[in-house]
Parts: structure tokens; sequence; C-alpha cells
């Protein structure tokens, strides 16, 4: 009898645990890549962790290219790129969804004339092809050009899509968004690029081949200096739970203020 | 009872020995970590490409690993804040220890203190701001972020220091040589450079090593105001310190790879330079003392 009433209590012990264990949900979600979608994929998986206890995020900040590779190991749940996937890597059994994009502004001082390049002049000015402002209808001032420091994905970033990678004669590399755009506010020769969202009335952003960078130019394409921000996963695999209900999370229009306010451009309406 | 008192006493001793050997473990840690983990990538690299080495490009398709461009921006820098600072301060200090009046040296050494609280990224960001366009209006050049405004916002950091020890040296003096002097007929400057220069000579001197080590030292301030390329260094060229290079790069260099060990080496490299100023600086002053 004893015995019994035993069992029943250890049983009844157990189901309360059990169900415990079914409200706080305590997976893990892994998340490895692109060091450009720190802020945006740190701050969703803040938030995620906030509105689930018990959940742990990680994110290992590799570069895109290892993040697409840890992904098709198996190494982690959701890959992060911030360029397209090749079509190589699509026949691996990789899928790509698109989280936000990334419009690059290219900024100058108001005073400079110049309101509008094209992607190539740019790409010319960098490499030093084109070293005075006359040049291309401004003052006769020598171009100063202001960057970011080796490994920052907006350097990164810009220097894929104007195809200046590895080229480009720095005069000045900056290590944050802020001190270009003090450095471009304080003198009229300079040129700089930084994050869409960043830019203030301090400085003036170029259109882009007549295209002003806005949240909708960038959205529907027409603004050329941008990238996007792609979750990759595979598609042979099923996510686990919990590393499902993030992706769901973060692509839903619930995610788009975070996303926003991290600097990048949703997606999702 | 004795017995009991002698215990408290080594117990106390034993508690002091450990709180000593506290600072020793920090510097050996340091040293072996530094040691160990900046080993790997000169190694991979060759001392000879690493430390001669005129081009940096660490995240480059084909990575280039040379650092000559920091070491010679780190000595130029140094030596030209010492060549500005140096005199500035030292003048200062005489002027404060031997002629200023009472109520001037208080509001001197008011500013000198507070000039030495200030945090190096306020005189970055004051750099930044004021010289830096200053440099490009002044010297009518493209930019203004260079070396030379690296120089003259290290020159400025380090007069605290220069002064501060040089001022105590010279206070330490004692009266009656200058009494001596004065009486026999030189002028109180006479007397001052003669008399009580010499005889402060030595504080004088670690001044300058205070200097050194500080200018040498600084990485947040110039990263602000010397533009960060790493170019072979010219007086209004934009360049990259030793300091700077380990500072700019190591937030997004990614673990393990090629380019963090490299900054790790950096970093060894500088620790070695100022291992090195000291022990030079150190023969100096103790061969000037005898």
């Amino acid at each position: 009898m004893k015995k019994c009433i035993n069992s029943i209590i250890i049983l009844a012990l157990l189901l309360t645990v059990m169900t415990g264990c079914g409200k706080t949900d305590s997976g893990t979600v892994s998340t490895d890549g692109s060091t450009s979608m720190e802020k945006v994929i740190g701050a969703l998986g803040e938030a995620f962790e906030e509105n689930n206890s018990g959940v742990t995020f990680t994110y290992n900040p590799t570069g895109s290219g290892s993040g697409i590779t840890a992904v098709a190991e198996g190494r982690c749940d959701i890959g992060l790129s911030s360029r397209n996937l090749k079509d190589e890597e699509k026949a691996q059994g990789l899928t790509e969804t698109i989280l936000a994009l990334d419009g690059i502004a290219v900024i100058v001082n108001p005073d400079n004339p110049v309101n509008d390049l094209d992607l190539e002049t740019i790409g010319k000015i960098y490499m030093g092809e084109i070293t005075n402002w006359k040049d291309i209808g401004g003052n006769d001032l020598e171009i100063v050009l202001i960057g970011r420091e080796a490994g920052s994905g907006t350097r990164d970033g810009f220097e894929s899509i104007t195809g200046t990678e590895d080229a480009c004669k720095y005069r000045q590399e900056l290590t944050s968004t802020g001190d270009v755009i003090t450095t471009v506010a304080g003198n009229p020769a300079a040129i700089g690029y930084a994050s869409l969202a960043s830019v203030k009335e301090t400085v003036k952003a170029l259109s882009v081949g007549g295209i002003v960078p806005t949240e909708e130019t960038v959205k529907d394409g027409s603004y050329v200096v941008q990238r996007p921000f792609v979750l990759v996963t595979k598609s042979s695999t099923e996510l686990s739970a919990t590393a499902q209900r993030f992706f769901d999370y973060i692509t839903s229009s619930e995610a788009n203020e975070i996303i926003s306010s991290a600097g990048a451009v949703p997606v999702k309406n | 009872m004795k017995n009991r008192k002698r215990l408290m006493e080594n117990a106390i001793h034993g508690i002091f020995l450990i709180l000593g050997l506290i600072t020793v473990g920090c510097v050996l840690l340091i040293t072996v970590y530094l040691v160990l983990s900046g080993i790997p990538a000169i190694r991979k690299i060759g001392v000879l490409k690493f430390l001669f080495g005129k081009k940096w490009a660490s995240t480059a398709a084909q990575p280039q690993y040379g650092i000559l461009p920091f070491i010679l921006t780190s000595i130029y820098g140094t030596a030209g804040s010492i060549v500005i600072g140096v005199p500035i301060g030292f003048m200062t200090a005489v002027y404060l220890s031997k002629i200023a009046p009472p109520k001037v040296k208080t509001v001197i050494e008011t500013a000198v203190s507070l000039l030495a609280g200030i945090p190096s990224v306020v005189y970055g960001l004051v750099g930044m701001m004021v010289l830096v366009p200053g440099i490009r209006i002044a010297f009518h050049i493209p930019d203004g972020a260079s070396l030379l405004a690296a120089i003259i916002v290290l020159a400025i950091m380090i007069l605290p220091s220069i002064i501060k020890v040089s001022l105590t040296a010279l206070e330490a003096v004692p009266k009656e040589y200058e009494d001596a002097s004065l009486a026999l007929g030189a002028t109180p400057i006479e007397t001052y450079f003669r008399v009580s220069v010499p005889a402060a000579k030595s504080g004088i001197a670690a001044a300058v090593v205070l200097g050194v080590g500080r200018a040498i030292g600084e990485a947040m301030a110039i990263m602000m105001v010397a533009g960060n390329a790493p170019n072979m260094p010219k007086v209004f060229q934009s360049v990259r310190f030793l300091t700077t290079a380990v500072a700019s790069e190591m937030s997004y260099a990614a673990d393990g790879s090629l380019q963090k060990q490299a900054l790790f080496s950096i970093a060894l490299v500088l620790f070695l330079f100022i291992m090195l100023i000291n022990a030079v600086l150190n023969f100096f002053l103790k061969h000037s003392k005898e």
C-alpha cells in the first residue's frame, strides 16, 4: 500500500515537472556568419530570448562564407550571409530567405556641389583613378577618401558592390560610422560611406545613378548600393522547434521595428 | 603568548607578500600570454617579412602582414611628441619651481592637474573636430588627419607627466646649492640652469621616460586624428601606429585567423619596444647618476 502511494506521488511529481518543461522552452538557436549582420541579428536574438525564457541564442561572427559552410555542415541552425547565395551553394541544398536589406549611403560634405554619381564613377574615385572633384563637376579640390577599417561589414559591402575589393586608396580608415560622418562633415573635399540609417543632416547623401537613397528605393531595389541580409538554411533537414520559432519570429512583420532600429531595411510589410 | 604574537606577525607578513606577488603575477601572466599568442603568426609569416614588410593588407585576397610602417610611425610619432613636449614641459617646470609668483603657480598647477585628468578619448575628439580641420586649412592639404596631428595631440598629452615629475625633481634641489651660487655672483637664471637643473638631472630624465612611455602606448586619441591608413610615415600622411593597428582591427578579426594572431604579434612587438626603451633609458639614468 505504502509503495503504491509512493509511486503515485512520484508519478504526480514527474508529471508536474514535465508540464513545466513544456512551458519554459530550454532550446538553443545557434547562428553563424556575416559580421555585418551583428547588430541586426544580435537585437533580434535578444528580443527572442526576452520573450522566451530559457532559450539560449548564440551568434558566431565569422563572415558570410564561413556561415554558409557552417550551416551546410550542420554546425549551426541558421547561417547568416550578407550576399545572395551562389548557384553552386544552392545546389548543395541550401535555401536563402532575405531577412532585411542594408542600404549604404555615399556621403559628401554639404558644401560639395556634386549631388549625383554613378556606381562606376564611385568605383573609379575609390580606386584613385579620379582624384579631383573638378573632373566630376565639383570644385577644384583633391578628393579625400574616407573608409572603414579592414574587416568592417560596411566596408566589405561597399567594396563588393562597387567592385573595388582590396583596391581602395583610403586616406583615412576610421573605426566607426560616427567617425566617418564627423570627418566628412568637417572636410569639404571628403567622400565616405555609411549605413543609410545612421546618416545625419551634417552630411549629404549622394544619389547614385539618379536614385536618392531612401528606405523605399532600397526596398524596391532601384538604389543599387545595397545588399541583402540573408538567412541560410538547409532544405533537407528541418529546423529544431526552437530554431523554427526563432526563424518565424524574425521573418514576421513583428520583427520589423527591431530590424529598422538596428539600421537595416525590413522587407516584410 | 609570545609564540602567538610571532605567528600573527608571520601571518601578516605572508599576506603582504601575497599582495605584492599579485603585481608580479599579473606581469608574468601578461608576458607569457603575449609571447605565446604572438609567436605563431610571426613564425607563419616569417620574422623578417613581418618586421620589415612594407605592406599591411590583412583582409585582402592575398593577405600581407608587414608592420614596418607601424613601427616607424610609432617611433616618429613618439620622437616628435618628445621633441615638442619636453622643452615646453621642462621650461614650464623650471618657471613654476623657481620664478613663478605663488598665485600664478597655483593656477598653472591646477590647470596641469586638470590636463592630466582629461580622458584620452576627449583629446581625440577635440583633435578630430579642431586640430584636424585646422591643419588642413593651415597647410593647404586635402586632409588634416596626419602624423603631425598625432604628434601634436601626443605632445599635449605627455605635458602633465613631464611637468609634474620635473617639478618634483627641481623642488627637491637643496636651497643651499642655489644660495651658494647666487652668493658667488651668478644671476638667478644662471643659477637655475647651471646649478638647479643639473642637480635635478635624473628626475628630469625620469620625466622624459614617463613621457615616452605614455606617448608610445597611447591608442584612443591618435586613432581619431591619425587617419589609420597603413602608409609609410610622412608628416602630412595618414598613418597607423602599433597601438592603433591592434585596436582598430581586433574587434572584427575572426577567432583563430592569421589576422587575429598577427594582431597579437603586433602587441608583442609593442611590448618588447616599451621594454627596450625602458631598459635604455634606465641605463642612461644610472650612468648620469654616477
